[in-house]
């Protein structure tokens, strides 16, 4: 059994297609670990391959897969790790789980995850934290930190998350997998309890960069229920570069220095300068705006979500508690059902849209988007990807941070501004620190995917990570 | 002695469109379905559900705006306006805000303000005696209505007496039916109308302070309700007391206005573009296919026009779309006279009610057509023509049959038997005949009166007058 587990989900998808392994005994091993899951990495748990069709001879190969809890999952509890959504059980599936399904990745479970996203370290659910595999006494990274923490420990093969400020990257590399988050509409939101539309991208949480490429590739597409998805141009290819010559790598002085953790820094240095001896030009830029990137993301992302999160008032699904009239069960079932940190960003985003604060709050904030835009507009014409650590600190100890919310939120210093630009990233294990795995990011422009990957692909197979400690 | 006050009027109009489905799912469009029974994740707002918008709301829509001669801008947006109420789903409406589809133009004398889509809230039915919210046991809703294509047609304060916001909005409703984008059906809610009221002295350039009137879901009630709260206004005004900027609901019972206390208590809507979905974009082929009719107001010119109607008469044809239709068609058969034929429509209208659509009545336009012409060709006299409509409306068929059926022809001047009868009235009544000799002629009343039970109604009033006059001023 622990040979099968020791398969990327590539492997294991190539042995299921040529008829060396039977999909349904990857899926019990799988489904037995994730059962016995320590972690609580997992919030629900399947009992049994779904029906379905898809398995054989299906591109995926009905590698089981682990879906973060706010993708909507037919007749399956959906609750966004929240209270207020406690047993909820949609009556549709998320496009993305629905086209992975059909591509053979059959549900496995729902991870935990930050009560609606909004989260770095995974405290935020009200289903309890997640571990991280590496050391039980810290946490897995977040939002989808159940997600991150299932395919490092070897409980799922594969998993997919959400990333609105870094919710994949910086749990990925927390906990030393491959984590990559699209350019906006790329995948669909369909089905995806919403946390901040214009920001939120669903991606793959994986052990290598293989499986990413192949996880995506079934995940891109125009869907016609998500307006503001689009056809992606061209196909996600399987990376297979030998080296990085000819690529040019800018290293933004602004997220690459003050505030990183020495560990991280000298990880993310070697990696640098293997990336050279590939063949890689590295030459410092600048992104003049990221700095505020952060400041400009904590009012865009609570001012929607205060909208988006507005839903939940007990009318017609989810928690309710009953009041004698209309206000104060709105205020019973909200003060019951949603924890501290999402009643922060409602109040933060409701304050940010308020009349006479609108301009100077939301409105700055839009403007602060459009030049960060355009500073990676700027920096790809001189370089073809843009690399900063992913986390400016490896995982750290449960509890460390929960009493500072702003020490919280500076987590996502290297992860925010590539969702404000629209743009795809990945982060992959560059090492460890400290016995901690530490994440190497690299951003490109809209629809660079491919070449990501493959840029990834060759810096991983020469830094050889070995991840195996983590699924023991 | 107190200063005259005039009312100024702004009315803002929402128009559900006759779209199949609705605005931002695939559910269709329903009145008086069994509820709950068109709704979707997407219209509940359920998490995760996202809107697409209706491409057909889209080009209504646009339609509506050319008709209006507004601007249509080439990108529009869609904003979230924020507010919790138990028949707003996602807690937010999908509405276009500062950016809307068209802005400025106008109808007849009015101009308007803006015309922008949004979505219909859902139905909240509140059980228990008062049937509103403050006081009732409980209340349900109705999600078949929620997130029906709306269009909010705003105008400019132009309007300057309950009477004319009536005639300006059967204009409106007019020309909304003849697009074809809404079933204008104001009891059916399909059109709603709310009216922005102040007065200020006669001669004053500054707008007073305006209140909002609510739910006056017919024509009557927006005459009525307006009317009530222009005279409420100037009370207040006259007394020394200040207007308070308020919502108010009239209740057509009682003609009564009562502050609304609702939603409305929130005036921060917290308006922001809406992220799920990407800009309104108006190609130039949108506006090639967007062909107009011919408007209502443009019928009305031309009945004037080209037909010679009044324009009155030929603004009661063209404003109802129905009665329009149905003059043209009772036009098309050779030789009709315009203006005959057209003074013959209200009679039917009389006859078949106020609302109904005569084309779907008995009386075929050309049966209408003909019985008109007979009666200018003077075959038939107007009172026995309007027992052959009475019997049209009943029965249909052909009037000539009927007419001819029953006898009623008729006797005309050269008639014999018609001198004949004068010669009996005039010996009834020699008094009378002696007073229409001395010249007074109010005296005729009874003359005519008993020719024309004589004859059934079958002789012309008019011509029986002339008869009776030439023969007692010729003596004998």
């Amino acid at each position: 059994m622990s040979e099968l587990i020791d398969l990327s989900a590539a492997e294991a998808a190539k042995l299921t297609r040529a008829g060396e392994l039977d999909p349904a005994e990857l899926f019990d091993a799988y489904r037995a670990r994730a059962a016995a899951d320590e972690l609580n990495a997992f919030t629900w748990v399947a009992d049994a391959v779904p029906d379905g069709d898809g398995v054989n001879g299906s591109p995926l190969g009905g590698v089981p897969l682990a879906v973060k809890d706010l993708f909507c999952t037919e007749g399956v509890p959906s609750q966004a790790g929240s209270r207020i959504l406690e047993d909820y059980r949609p009556p549709y599936t998320a496009t993305v789980v629905a086209q992975l399904a059909a591509a053979g990745a059959p549900l496995l479970g729902k991870t935990n995850q930050d009560e609606f996203a909004m989260g770095s370290s995974n405290e935020n659910s009200a289903y309890g934290p997640v571990l991280n595999p590496w050391d039980r006494t810290r946490v897995p990274g977040g939002s989808s930190g159940g997600s991150a923490a299932a395919v490092a420990a070897g409980l799922a093969p594969w998993a997919i998350g959400t990333d609105t400020g870094g919710s994949i990257r910086q749990p990925a590399a927390l906990c030393g997998i491959v984590g990559l988050k699209p350019t906006y509409g790329a995948c669909s939101r369909f089905g995806m309890i919403a946390f901040a539309s214009s920001l939120d991208q669903a991606g793959p949480l994986t052990r290598d960069v293989t499986d990413a490429a192949l996880l995506l590739r079934h995940m891109i597409g125009h869907d016609a229920r998500d307006s503001t998805s689009v056809p992606f141009p061209g196909e996600i290819a399987e990376p297979n570069a030998v080296d990085l010559r000819g690529i040019r790598l800018g290293v933004p002085e602004e997220l690459a220095g003050d505030g990183i953790e020495p560990g991280v820094l000298e990880s993310f240095r070697a990696t640098l300068a293997l990336a050279e001896r590939l063949g890689a030009t590295v030459e410092p830029c600048t992104l003049p705006h990221a700095p505020h990137a952060l400041s400009a993301y904590y009012l865009i992302a609570p001012a929607e979500a205060s909208a988006n999160l507005a839903r939940y008032d007990g009318v017609r699904y989810g928690l309710r508690v009953d009041a004698p009239d209309l206000i104060s069960m709105y205020t019973r079932t909200r003060s019951a059902g949603f924890g501290p940190e999402v009643k922060r960003r409602i109040m933060l985003g409701t304050y940010a849209l308020s009349s006479g604060y609108y301009d100077a709050y939301y409105g700055t904030a839009q403007k602060v988007r459009t030049m960060i835009s355009e500073d990676f507009r700027a920096a790809f014409e001189c370089f073809d990807f843009i690399v900063t650590p992913t986390s400016p600190w490896t995982a750290f100890e449960l509890g460390a941070k929960t009493a500072d919310p702003l020490a919280m939120y500076l987590n996502d210093f290297c992860t925010v501004p590539m969702p404000l630009a629209g743009i795809p990233a990945i982060s992959i294990p560059s090492g460890l620190s400290d016995g901690l795995p530490v994440g190497f990011q690299l951003a490109g422009p809209a629809f660079s995917e491919s070449r990501l990957l493959d840029a990834a692909f060759a810096l991983e197979q020469a830094i050889g990570f070995d991840g195996s400690a983590a699924r023991r | 002695m107190s200063p005259a006050y005039e009312p100024v009027i702004g009315l803002e109009i929402h128009v559900q469109l006759a779209t199949r489905t609705k605005m931002f799912c695939g559910c269709e469009l329903s009145f008086g379905d069994p509820p709950n029974t068109h709704t979707c994740p997407v219209c509940l707002g359920l998490p995760g559900t996202l809107p697409v918008l209706n491409a057909r709301a889209v080009q209504f829509g646009l339609l509506i705006g050319l008709a209006l001669g507004s601007q249509i801008a080439e990108r529009s947006l869609f904003h979230r306006k924020n507010y919790f109420y138990p028949d707003l789903p996602k807690g937010y409406q999908i509405s276009q805000y500062d950016v809307p589809l068209c802005s400025g133009g106008g109808l007849g004398d009015v101009r308007i303000h803006r015309v922008h889509l949004e979505e219909d809230a859902a139905k909240l039915v509140h059980v228990g005696e008062s049937g509103r919210i403050h006081g009732s046991d409980r209340s349900v809703v109705d999600f078949n209505r929620g997130g029906t294509p709306l269009v909010e047609i705003v105008t400019e304060p132009d309007l300057t007496s309950p009477e004319q916001a009536r005639e300006w909005l059967t204009l409106l409703r007019a020309t909304l039916k003849r697009l074809g984008v809404s079933d204008v059906n104001m009891e059916e809610g399909s059109l709603r109308c709310d009216a922005n009221v102040s007065v200020r002295p006669v001669g004053s350039d500054q707008l007073g302070t305006k209140t909002e009137l609510k739910n006056m879901n017919s024509f009557r009630y927006l005459e009525r309700g307006v009317r009530a709260e222009i005279e409420r206004q100037i009370g207040l005004r006259q007394s020394g007391e200040p207007v308070v900027q308020e919502t108010l609901h009239f209740d057509p019972a009682s003609e009564r206005l009562t502050p609304l206390r609702s939603k409305e208590e929130a005036h921060d809507y917290r308006y922001f573009p809406e992220p799920d979905l990407v800009p309104l974009v108006i190609t130039s082929e949108m506006r090639g296919q967007a062909e107009l009719p011919e408007l209502p107001a443009a019928r009305a010119e031309r009945f004037q026009r080209e037909l010679g109607l009044s324009t009155e008469r030929a603004r009661e044809l063209a404003f109802r779309t129905e009665l329009g239709d149905y003059y043209e068609r009772a036009l098309a058969g050779d030789g009709h006279d315009p203006i005959t034929v057209a003074n013959w429509i209200p009679l039917l209208v009389e006859r078949i009610g106020s609302d109904a659509d005569p084309a779907e009545s008995e009386v075929t336009p050309e049966a209408l057509a003909t019985l008109a012409g007979m009666v200018a060709a003077k075959e038939v006299a107007r009172d026995a023509a309007r027992e052959v409509l009475t019997q049209l409306v009943a029965d249909g068929g052909d009037p000539r049959v009927i007419i001819e059926q029953r006898g009623l022809e008729s006797i005309s001047a050269e008639d014999g038997g018609l001198a004949e009868i004068i010669e009996r009235a005039i010996a009834a009544d020699p008094d009378a005949a002696e007073q229409v000799r001395q010249g007074n002629m109010r005296a005729v009343g009874p003359l005519v009166g008993f020719v024309m039970k004589e004859t059934k109604g079958r002789a012309d009033g008019g011509e029986i007058t002339r008869l009776i006059r030439e023969r007692v001023s010729s003596g004998s």
